[in-house]
């Protein structure tokens, strides 16, 4: 199994350390429930360094040019240096190889976070298109990075008082914004629905990194609450939500596609011609407490039956909550009924995400 | 890991306590608390219900899944612990305090065939190492 610069730090405190897409990862470090209300109340830490960060770069606008072929979301977005656009990349035939965050980081250069279960995928893709339309651009896989999310209404501050030298240079910085800061690169960007960074950190500086936010009394938080966190901040994830058989169009993601403009990009042409999706990508609360939502579940409906793609407890709204691909008939209010253990268990279609910046913005009464 | 010598166990890591008016109280051990990680739910059976030895009778869910528990042996639920749907976490916080559910023997004889304090942990070792 494949370990980050952290995982002796997460065994030292004791995590309970599982195999995630072959990385040896903190699940949690004794309460998943716990770890969670400190992201939502205050901070929290996640290891994400099984996580990688692709560089592009070459000389001019070829690197831009080959991000706005292989990506669904138009990085030309990303005018000032530091900004950063969530973009799925798509298969010929329109489905998700993966979803990402690019930054452009100035002079011709971009970088790529991709997930973990898909990076062997993604880099080979990404060299094919390169080596046949950009072989200018230069593709670096970056392994000697290590990747912390502090994420909570009180991260920035406490990353500070950690980390004072990076202050000046990520203070200023906005939402989906990035800068490099004291030989660190830190982006106001996150999966949580709060606030906070997400620094990358050269391999050998990680555990003091680490250390120092533990120090400034941040948390330490693992797989489990960054699931049950993105889930209530309805964000997807890849693998559960979406993956090589389903289009972004199918997966709450429309927002992130630009179709309408005159660009062509890998997948476009099989959107289009597909086009309005016979499934719509909604939020599910449940509406009884007597079980949890969980993937593959089958939902019933007045349209036909859909599957929930992602479920879980929700610990800020104290019922179960889930993500789930319905007919396309299914409207927002409607009552639906998912089958938990044989039994069924009545849910409202809800707009996600649920909770954003420890706020509950769903209706969750009965 | 913590296996009270005075509790009887199954493999499919339940506690089973011998009470003087000869019912038997049921929980889960340490181990399952911590193999399923902050419990959500619990859902246990209705008292009157008759089980047989290995009856998924009791759902233990937690954020990460839903887990059956199992009747230990035959026998009748005399009582319930339905104070746990308001408080989950407590099986987290106190597994052996913490009981799912009574049975009143079909067979007391039934007690002796499930393992002991030493034969459960070695059993959660062996699971371990395999």
């Amino acid at each position: 199994m494949h370990q980050t610069p952290l995982t002796a730090a997460h065994r030292r405190a004791g995590a309970k350390l599982v195999d995630f897409a072959g990385w040896e990862m903190p699940l949690h470090y004794g309460s998943q429930l716990e770890e969670h209300h400190a992201v939502r109340r205050d901070a929290g830490m996640f290891d994400t360094s099984h996580m990688l960060a692709v560089d592009l770069a070459a000389r001019g606008d070829d690197a831009r040019d080959l991000l706005r072929y292989a990506l669904a979301n138009d990085v030309a977005k990303l005018r000032e240096p530091g900004r950063a656009l969530y973009s799925c990349m798509l298969r010929e035939d329109g489905g998700v190889l993966d979803d990402l965050i690019v930054y452009f980081l100035g002079d011709g250069r971009f970088r790529a976070i991709v997930n973990a279960a898909t990076a062997g995928k993604d880099l080979a893709w990404l060299e094919k298109l390169r080596a046949e339309r950009a072989p200018a651009v230069s593709l670096a896989p970056r392994r000697d990075l290590a990747i912390i999310a502090v994420q909570g209404p009180n991260a920035r501050a406490k990353c500070w008082a950690a980390l004072p030298e990076t202050r000046a240079a990520s203070e200023p910085l906005a939402p989906f914004c990035a800068a490099d800061a004291a030989g660190l690169f830190i982006a106001r960007t996150g999966y949580t629905g709060e606030d906070g960074f997400e620094l990358l950190v050269p391999a050998a500086r990680a555990e003091a990194a680490w250390n120092a936010l533990a120090a400034a009394s941040v948390r330490p938080c693992g797989l489990g609450a960054r699931d049950t966190l993105r889930l209530e901040a309805g964000m997807n994830l890849y693998g559960q939500d979406m993956d090589e058989t389903v289009t972004p169009l199918e997966s709450g993601l429309a927002w992130t596609v630009d179709l309408a403009g005159p660009r062509d990009f890998v997948g476009k042409s099989a959107l289009v011609a597909a086009g309005k999706p016979a499934r719509a990508f909604l939020g599910l609360v449940a509406l009884e407490r007597s079980g949890v939502l969980r993937p593959h579940q089958a939902v019933r409906t007045e349209h036909g039956v859909g599957e929930i793609t992602s479920g879980t407890f929700s610990p800020t709204m104290q019922r179960s909550i889930a993500l789930a691909r319905l007919p396309a008939g299914v409207a927002l209010g409607e009552t639906v009924r998912a089958d938990v253990r044989g039994k069924p268990l009545a849910a409202r279609a809800v707009k996600p995400p649920f909770v954003r910046h420890g706020k509950v913005l769903v209706r969750a009464d009965e | 890991m913590n296996v009270p010598e005075n509790l009887k166990y199954t493999a499919d890591h339940e506690w089973v306590r011998a009470e003087r008016d000869g019912t038997v109280t049921v929980g889960i051990t340490e181990h399952a608390q911590e193999q399923l990680g902050d419990l959500v739910f619990v859902e246990v059976p209705e008292v009157g219900r008759k089980l047989n030895a290995g009856d998924a009778c009791c759902v233990v869910e937690s954020v990460k899944a839903a887990s059956d528990v199992f009747s230990p042996i035959a026998g009748e639920v005399v009582a319930s612990n339905t104070a746990l749907a308001d408080a989950p976490e407590k099986v987290n916080q106190d597994p052996y305090a913490t009981w799912l559910f009574r049975l009143k023997p079909a067979d007391a004889g039934d007690l002796a065939k499930l393992l002991d304090a030493a034969a459960y942990r070695e059993a959660v070792e062996a699971a371990g190492k395999g």
